[in-house]
């Protein structure tokens, strides 16, 4: 088996015996990316020199015999959305071009920590809002197992470079389902945490109530292993849960005895691919297979979910993207084509006679903030900027806002009363396999509709992850999805662990 | 309820955007699109539910009153479009 094709877990043991080093990894992912990403297109920045570096002061460490940490040598893909400290940090947006933090996020600094391998960047759709990874405003990224369809989004190119052999380990962030539905759409394995599980500090904020990061891995073993290394309690972040982290990989092996699976009767509804409802209901008769009981149930408001999330998300979307103002970093519209073009727009309206026109006519600070947003944003970030100004605005803040508000509260209570009955919630990820390249370019609402199954678990702030269970006919992989109570990320582990354990289904490479 | 032309207009100011002829015509449909598909939230009973902001209700978290560094001035200037080496430059504010 070559490097690239190695588990993390397996790295980790080849390194410890001195078999292999962190710069072979590190340079077999470089060749990898090198012969491959011009296909994909999953990175958008890879500093060869800088990783070979960090692996070389890691070999150096171990062979002095240093103790090092959890990840020591492996190399990791980050998602161009969490700060790291000198980096560009772009957010897939020109408006964050030549961004560069003063500072390390938390979950950068404590891949540091773990020592490992930063590898390079990852693709997204812009601002982390879509779910193809096309709003990128740099480059399309595509799905390794079809490079006609997306690798869905929006952590698209962390998903893909996993999938490609390019990285053994990917940071990725999930709002509404950006984490586990490019992992299903890309065959590997990935990881909402619970809200406040990982630290959000230097996470460039998209709705915050909603956005928590994740690990994306090649297996449940590999996602456990990162996720130990990222998650944990951080005072940077007042929304972060200052609770106990237990170790992920403790008791993974370990089958969970009297699992209760909860099956929800809405998730099996009109829409789902028969192809994806045949693998799903397959991974079930797995876990049935091992003891597993299988419960029945209904979450009655997950159909309002989608909704939901569409006025929340862009509600936040819109206060939080106020920041880029052209002013304080980012985007600057060209100032002087800017003031002489208001100067011609007063005079006409001046020799028009025009009062109203005059009127309307926006002072230089607000022109200046209008052209830089309007000429540095793309249109979905745009259209999820409108729309959440809409809903906040006078007049509409009841019926939208806060309606939706209360609506979250019922789809966690409905998560409250299943998990009384029940230990796991399974289902699928998504509805159907990865959709084509530009199937959704004039129909946002289609787009957002791919996200029925994943947005319940931002809402209701549980962990939830998607892995492997199957692959269409024409080759596509399908996503298994299990969400967990609260803080219970260690059982969704065991539980996809005891899957992978079946023998069910045996994830295959990608050929590319 | 629907949303017209001159509601995009409006938001746009209000979201500090500019759009084109084209991008306000096409905002306009779509946004109609998904305001009717989430008006659909009218339906559901939410009497006496209270609104949930946050998945975790953690309120007033506190740190020790301690001093610490904040980020120096050259740093935080570093990646403003136009600055002075003491603060930031925008167009003028006042008597414009």
């Amino acid at each position: 088996m070559t490097l690239v094709e190695s588990s993390a877990a397996e790295l980790l043991g080849q390194l410890g015996a001195g078999e292999t080093s962190s710069r072979e990894i590190t340079q077999a992912c470089l060749d990898r990316t090198e012969s491959h990403d011009a296909q994909v297109g999953a990175f958008l920045r890879v500093d060869a020199d800088a990783a070979l570096a960090q692996a070389d002061a890691i070999d150096k460490r171990r062979a002095a015999g240093e103790t090092l940490g959890p990840l020591a040598g492996l190399p990791v893909a980050v998602k161009d959305l969490l700060c790291q400290q000198g980096e560009p940090t772009t957010c897939a947006s020109r408006m964050l071009e030549n961004f560069r933090p003063p500072y390390d996020s938390t979950v950068v600094a404590k891949l540091r920590e773990a020592d490992a391998v930063l590898l390079g960047r990852t693709n997204m759709d812009e601002f982390a809002m879509g779910g193809s990874t096309e709003n990128s405003a740099f480059q399309p990224t595509r799905n390794p197992w079809d490079l006609k369809r997306s690798p869905g989004g929006s952590s698209g190119g962390a998903a893909a470079c996993v999938a490609a052999g390019m990285a053994p380990l990917s940071i990725g962030t999930d709002t509404g389902g950006s984490i586990r539905q490019p992992s299903a759409f890309c065959g590997v394995v990935g990881m909402k945490p619970t809200y406040g599980r990982v630290s959000r500090f230097g996470l460039v904020a998209f709705a915050s109530s909603l956005d928590q990061v994740g690990p994306i891995a090649g297996s449940v073993t590999d996602t456990a292993l990162l996720l130990d290394a990222i998650a944990g309690h951080c005072e940077r972040d007042s929304t972060s849960l200052d609770v106990a982290k237990p170790n992920y990989l403790q008791d993974i092996d370990k089958p969970l005895d009297g699992l209760r699976l909860g099956v929800v009767t809405e998730h099996f509804g009109k829409g789902l691919d028969p192809e994806v409802e045949s693998a799903v209901r397959a991974a079930i008769a797995a876990y049935e297979g091992q003891g597993a009981e299988i419960v029945e149930l209904s979450l009655p408001h997950s159909k309002h979910a989608v909704a939901t999330y569409y006025v929340i998300a862009p509600c936040e979307a819109s206060s939080n993207l106020a920041r880029y103002d052209g002013a304080h970093y980012g985007y600057r519209t060209e100032e002087r084509a800017m003031l002489a073009q208001l100067q011609a727009d007063r005079k006409a309206a001046q020799e028009a006679g025009d009062e109203q026109a005059l009127d309307d006519i926006d002072t230089a600070l607000v022109r200046m903030y209008r052209q830089s947003r309007s000429e540095a944003i793309g249109p979905e970030v745009k259209r999820r900027i409108m729309l959440g100004a809409y809903a906040l605005s006078a007049g509409y803040y009841d019926a939208y806002y806060l309606k939706a508000l209360k609506v979250r509260r019922l789809i966690r209570q409905d998560f409250d009363q299943a998990f009384e009955k029940v230990d796991l919630i399974i289902g699928p990820t998504t509805a159907a396999p990865a959709p084509e390249l530009g199937q959704f370019d004039n129909d946002p609402l289609g787009m957002y509709l791919l996200d029925l199954y994943t947005v319940s678990a931002n809402l209701a702030g549980l962990p939830a992850m998607s892995l492997p269970c199957g692959q269409s006919k024409s080759g596509l992989p399908i996503g298994l999805q299990l969400h967990a109570p609260p803080l219970e990320e260690a059982r969704l582990l065991r539980a996809a662990r005891m899957f992978e354990q079946s023998g069910a289904w045996e994830t295959k490479r990608c050929e590319l | 309820m629907s949303i017209s032309r001159a509601d995009v207009e409006k938001v746009a100011l209000l979201a500090r955007l500019t759009l084109t002829e084209d991008e306000a015509q096409q905002m306009t449909r779509q946004l109609n699109d998904i305001v009717t598909y989430v008006d659909h939230l009218s339906e559901v009973d939410t009497e006496g539910v209270e609104p949930m902001a946050h998945a975790v209700e953690v309120h007033n978290v506190l740190r020790p009153d301690v001093v610490r560094d904040s980020l120096p001035r050259d740093q935080a200037l570093a990646n403003a479009p136009k600055h002075s080496g003491v603060g930031y430059l925008v167009p003028a504010v006042l008597g414009d």
